[in-house]
């Protein structure tokens, strides 16, 4: 499969750190306390200034969290107009929301339509009742089904969901279920993702205390290779390790720039950026945000500065991660280093197990290579 | 030499050793001057919180007892693992007595019994003392029925005391000075100076302590050792206190040190005697024995790149330890490295530590092997410590395999126990003594090579620490001996390669690669591992590639963690050597040499 044609314009995002539950399973910032929309909105606005010289243009824009759809259409308008005020989108942006299958709401889709939304996704995770508990979710299978519906027919332009498997209890059967149960639907982004329990979370504490099991590795990679055997025979293109798309023009570009070292500017608390030589990332606590932000300075909390071979590592992990691969010239050309001259005996070990093809100026994964992109990384 | 007492204080892990130490030199003064005494105790205060107590191995403290007399008490420190036996007992030969300290709250434990055996072998004087009274936990009613019961020794003798808090320190000065024996010696008889330890300094050279038996030294002597005729002229002579401090002679019955341009530690031999060149004493004395190199194995640099730096650390290395020999070797698997050779596998250990702590180097140890001794059909005889040495199995006319006598103290109950481990390290010969009541002493033969793996460790770990553990090398014996070789992905790996006891080589396979398994973390690829005899494939384990590790999401704010935990893998893997396309960490080297613990 062809690599997308990637400009290299950056992308930009922007963390709601809200939601109305918090799901014990989930590491990604953000509070219960829905009162602070408002201020958090404010501060925002006051964000941006920082970056207007740095990001003149974006051509995607992701708004994720936390849970994005517990804005009210008010407030998204007021998030859109503060973005527009400082900040240019191209013309044919990619613009993905994030919303919660229990939020679903014709109005609200109405609005994110109009206010220039063509992606959305929706976090249903599962289809299944007992599974959903497990992961301590706030909507049912049949609210999920609900809120795809309506999706379908709010005639957005790209419409994608997360699935969630190698979840304790999950057999094989009500997995390829939920699969089978996507495929005939208008929908043309999928993300699958094992379940990671981090040792942050109510639920990685839980694994600690040994009150479950995860799945043993062989049942992970059946998992992971029925999916993707049974999405690419549906149509998908298995393009990530976790995400699929019903064609090129599918594939998430935003999610894209990540992999291939394209700048992005993250804003939010615990928001990450990248200018392509540093890292940097805000606080992650919401008050510590406001707090920076009322004070007038920039909300970062640190930053680093990466070397080359950091960055040869970043591009070969991320790279690993992709079915297109590792670019050998593109490689080359940034870092004057020669792949298949350095690491000649290992790439063809890697190409005897099964692991990589090269081919096209490119050091492919298989699925089975995929499967172990991170320990590729190190070669 | 009526005024003088040497003496030295054993005990037990914790048991307050160091604090008494530090209470008898601060009660004593050791520095005459009022005014400076202030900034000792402050110096001392922070060298404690170091860790260090006493700087010199030996201190010599002055004491005015109740008598009115003034007396020279030689505190001579045994340091280290009582398993560096031979060093602690030369210390102990230069004493004349032992304060035995006890902890009231733990009572008697096990190194308080092996470190009671060694005294009494030296036929010290022992006077048990009772410390940390002050603790609420103490029970010193216990302790002295223990004197009694464990220990056989007269439990009036105790003397209580907290060396923390200070309590009962003048009764020891005084006990030290009442009960130990002066030391006896002829100050006009020919010069006798034991040596008991050796150290390097950058600015003098080798300052050698010593203990004067008889005669005199002074500077501009000429000396010899008695090991190996060596002479050289005295420069100073001195006793420890805080620091050196130079006399102008030392003689029997006298603690202190000698420098006389020596250069290495090497030159001099722990237990050797000093005399003089033209006027030797007629008898070296007694208790010298020869520290010779029993166990060897080969360092490799992990990276090729730092053989210099390791060659150099080596050299460093070596100016403070005496028994340690290297000399440069090879390996098709490691690359260049040096053969070492060591007094066991303890020893191993503390180089090896030492090494990588000090010298910060990442290194790696072939699997250790005892010097074996081969005679060809052709009549030649061959001394093969390294196996990837071992004679071409046919021309092998007879084997042989160093045989120690090994002699163990220990309580009466683990005899039964200890016996079974000794059989099991096919030990022979041996003789069961009850030198007191309830306390026995095992002597057995075994080969050495079964003993350097892993025999001291459980023998420690059957007696409960209690036993006490020491060897001599006797002679060589025929031994049927195989070559056991470790293949990794079908390649041999030189450095895993063992030379084995034919009746345990198909065990020690099994178990090799059993260990391996264990050791070699998964990887990418399958690994086969195999032992071999000769052609013979005999035992095999495999460890199976790991099949997925990726993590599901990796988005923005998942990069530079993930990033860094690669790195820190990647580190991780430089710590590991590359044979073939299979990493395998240090530990994997010296895993195929245990045998099971259980």
């Amino acid at each position: 499969m062809e690599p997308q044609d990637h400009t290299l314009n950056p992308g930009l995002y922007l963390h709601i750190p809200f939601c109305k539950t918090k799901c014990p399973y989930c590491n990604f910032y953000s509070v219960t306390d829905l009162n602070l929309k408002e201020r958090f909105l404010s501060a925002l606005n006051a964000e941006m200034p920082f970056y207007r010289e740095a990001f003149p243009f974006f051509d995607t824009l992701y708004i994720g969290g936390g849970t994005p759809s517990v804005l009210n259409g008010k407030e998204f308008e007021t998030l859109f107009r503060h973005i527009h005020d400082h900040f240019s989108l191209s013309p044919d942006a990619e613009i993905t929301v994030e919303i919660n299958p229990a939020d679903h709401d014709t109005d609200m889709l109405s609005l994110l339509r109009n206010l220039g939304v063509n992606r959305l996704n929706i976090g249903i995770q599962s289809f299944d009742d007992t599974i959903l508990t497990f992961l301590g979710r706030r909507h049912k299978a049949r609210e999920a089904r609900e809120a795809l519906a309506l999706a379908c027919r709010s005639g957005f332009a790209h419409l994608g969901l997360d699935l969630i498997y190698g979840v304790p209890g999950q057999d094989m059967a009500s997995w390829m279920a939920d699969l089978q149960y996507v495929k005939n639907l208008p929908i043309d982004h999928l993300s699958c993702y094992q379940l990671s329990l981090e040792q942050d979370t109510p639920l990685g504490s839980r694994f600690q205390n040994g009150d479950f099991a995860l799945p043993i590795e062989q049942m992970q990679l059946d998992f992971f290779k029925k999916t993707s055997a049974f999405l690419r025979e549906a149509g998908f293109l298995h393009y990530e390790v976790s995400n699929f798309a019903r064609g090129a023009d599918a594939m998430a570009r935003h999610n894209q720039k990540y992999w291939h070292h394209i700048p992005y500017l993250g804003l939010g608390p615990a928001a990450h950026s990248f200018n392509g030589r540093k890292r940097w990332w805000n606080h992650r606590n919401l008050e510590a945000y406001l707090d920076d932000l009322g004070k007038g300075i920039s909300p970062v909390a640190d930053e680093e500065r990466l070397r080359p071979e950091q960055l040869r590592l970043e591009t070969l992990f991320l790279g690993f991660r992709t079915a297109a691969g590792v670019d050998i010239d593109a490689f080359y050309r940034k870092f004057k280093r020669d792949l298949l001259k350095e690491k000649s005996v290992m790439l063809k070990h890697l190409q005897q197990e099964g692991l990589v093809v090269i081919e096209n100026g490119y050091i492919r994964p298989t699925l089975n290579g995929m499967a172990v992109a991170d320990q590729l990384a190190l070669i | 030499m009526k005024n003088i007492r040497n003496f030295s204080i054993i005990a037990h892990i914790d048991h307050g050793k160091s604090t008494l130490a530090d209470r008898l030199i601060q009660y004593t003064g050791v520095v005459d001057a009022r005014n400076f005494q202030d900034q000792i105790l402050d110096n001392m205060d922070i060298e404690r919180e170091r860790g260090i107590t006493i700087k010199s191995q030996a201190i010599s403290l002055p004491y005015r007892a109740k008598d009115g007399i003034d007396y020279t008490l030689n505190l001579i420190d045994t340091p280290g693992h009582v398993d560096f036996s031979y060093e602690v007992s030369r210390s102990l030969a230069s004493c004349e007595g032992v304060l035995l300290l006890i902890d009231a709250a733990q009572g008697v434990q096990a190194q308080t019994i092996a470190n009671l055996y060694l005294a009494m072998e030296n036929n010290l004087e022992i006077i048990p003392v009772i410390n940390k009274i002050d603790l609420p936990s103490a029970d010193v009613e216990r302790v002295i029925e223990q004197i009694d019961s464990e220990l056989g020794l007269d439990p009036d003798l105790h003397l209580p005391c907290s060396a923390k808090e200070g309590i009962g320190i003048e009764a020891i000065l005084e006990a030290i000075v009442e009960r130990i024996p002066p030391p006896k010696g002829d100050a006009d008889a020919p010069l006798a100076a034991l040596i008991f330890d050796a150290k390097y300094d950058s600015f003098r050279g080798t300052v050698i302590h010593c203990r004067i038996m008889d005669g005199t030294v002074k500077s501009g002597d000429i000396i010899s050792f008695m090991y190996n005729q060596a002479t050289y002229r005295v420069e100073e002579v001195g006793h420890f206190l805080i620091n050196r401090q130079k006399m102008d002679q030392l003689t029997a019955g006298d603690v202190g040190y000698i420098i006389a341009g020596v250069k290495t530690v090497s030159d001099v031999r722990t237990g050797d005697t000093i005399t003089h060149e033209n006027r030797p004493c007629t008898q070296p004395l007694p208790g010298f024995k020869e520290v010779k190199p029993v166990v060897f194995a080969s360092i490799y640099p992990i990276a090729s790149d730092d053989y210099e730096d390791l060659a150099v650390a080596l050299d460093k290395y070596k100016l403070n330890d005496a028994s340690f020999v290297y000399q440069k070797d090879s390996s098709v698997a490691l690359g260049q490295g040096f053969r070492c050779g060591f007094l066991g596998l303890l020893h191993l250990d503390v180089v090896q530590e030492r090494l990588e702590r000090e010298y910060d180097l990442s290194i790696i140890l072939s699997v250790p092997s005892v010097r074996y001794r081969f005679t060809l059909k052709d009549g030649t005889v061959l001394y093969v410590d390294n196996p990837t040495e071992y004679p071409e199995p046919m021309s092998i006319a007879k084997g042989e395999e160093p045989y120690i006598r090994a002699t163990m103290m220990l309580p009466e109950r683990y005899v039964g126990t200890v016996m079974k481990l000794c059989m099991e390290k096919r030990g022979v010969n041996s003789t069961l003594n009850y030198t007191s009541p309830g306390r026995a002493e095992l002597v057995y033969e075994m080969p050495l090579a079964e003993v350097i793996y892993d025999f001291y460790d459980r023998f420690k770990s059957v007696t409960q620490g209690y036993g006490s553990f020491d060897y001599d090398l006797i002679d060589y014996r025929e031994s049927s001996l195989v070559l056991l070789d470790i293949l990794v992905n079908g390649e041999k790996v030189d450095a895993l390669s063992q030379i084995v006891h034919r009746e345990r080589a198909r065990a020690r396979g099994v178990l090799a690669c059993d260990r391996l398994k264990e050791e070699i973390p998964r990887q990418m690829f399958k690994i086969a591992i195999q032992g071999a005899i000769g052609g013979e494939i005999i035992s095999r384990s495999t460890i199976n590639a790991f099949r997925k590790d990726v993590t599901s999401k990796c988005y923005g704010g998942d990069i530079t963690r993930k990033r860094k935990l690669l790195e820190k893998q990647k580190k991780g893997k430089k710590r590991m050597k590359m044979i073939g396309q299979v990493s395998i960490p240090q530990s994997a080297f010296l895993a195929v040499l245990k045998t099971d613990t259980d």
